[in-house]
């Protein structure tokens, strides 16, 4: 076989790391910024009990729609996979783990989803 | 990102890895069947321990999400200098002060 004819040099599994590295980055990032923009109205609406557990009620009341049930949905996923995914981040940096990065990330991504479908199958 | 920045950042983080997995377990054992405030308050009135839980939590990330939201401006964007600095530090605040007074409303209420 010539040289010219060769496969790239990298194995597959090798050439796929930055892929999923890239991508746990951006999720992570995603997902922080998701939360960082949540977390304002999470405590407005924790601080409306202020004034009163019916004042409380009356805006969880509100939450009772598709719609916003889909972003909590929406939100303890991100929470779950900003977790997973930083604890990934810190495992590396402070322990210089070598890391199998696509079956890492996979992981991260399925805990974060199996944490969402438990919270809508609580009932949520 | 500085190194005192870079430690903030990450000695939060092993704060709030404890805290989210808590706050999530309590999640999904709490909103089992639905979640009405008489059930919220009832876990939370008076309850010094949960105070001083979330307390906590809501003063880690209070510093956790802006450092990372001005790596993220900062990598994204050209936005640079103190008006992103003053701009995260205002966002630390109003993070801090609205959770704190938040997890006091639950314990108080």
């Amino acid at each position: 076989m010539s040289a010219g004819t060769r496969a790239s040099p990298l194995p597959r599994r090798v050439a796929a790391r930055p892929h999923a590295g890239f991508a746990a980055a951006l999720l992570h990032r995603l997902s922080g910024i998701a939360l960082a923009l949540f977390l304002p109205m999470h405590f407005i609406a924790l601080g409306t009990a202020l004034q009163g557990a019916d004042r409380l009620e009356s805006f969880l009341g509100l939450t009772h729609n598709g719609f916003v049930r889909t972003a909590e949905w929406g939100l303890v996923s991100a929470l779950a996979l900003h977790m997973v995914l930083g604890l990934r981040v810190l495992a590396l940096e402070w322990f210089a783990t070598a890391e199998r990065t696509a079956l890492i990330v996979s992981t991260c991504v399925a805990t974060a989803l199996a944490v969402g479908l438990l919270f809508l199958l609580g009932g949520a | 990102m500085s190194p005192m920045l870079y430690l903030a950042q990450r000695g939060t983080a092993v704060i709030l890895a404890v805290a989210v997995a808590v706050h999530l377990g309590t999640i999904l054992y709490a909103v089992r069947g639905g979640l009405t405030a008489g059930e919220i308050l009832g876990r939370t009135q008076g309850n010094g321990a949960f105070l001083a839980f979330y307390g906590i939590f809501v003063v880690a990330a209070a510093i956790h999400a802006p450092i990372g939201l001005r790596s993220i401006l900062r990598e994204w964007t050209p936005w640079r200098g103190r008006s992103l600095d003053g701009a995260m530090l205002a966002v630390s605040a109003l993070l801090a002060v609205l959770g704190l007074r938040a997890a006091l409303a639950v314990y108080l209420a």
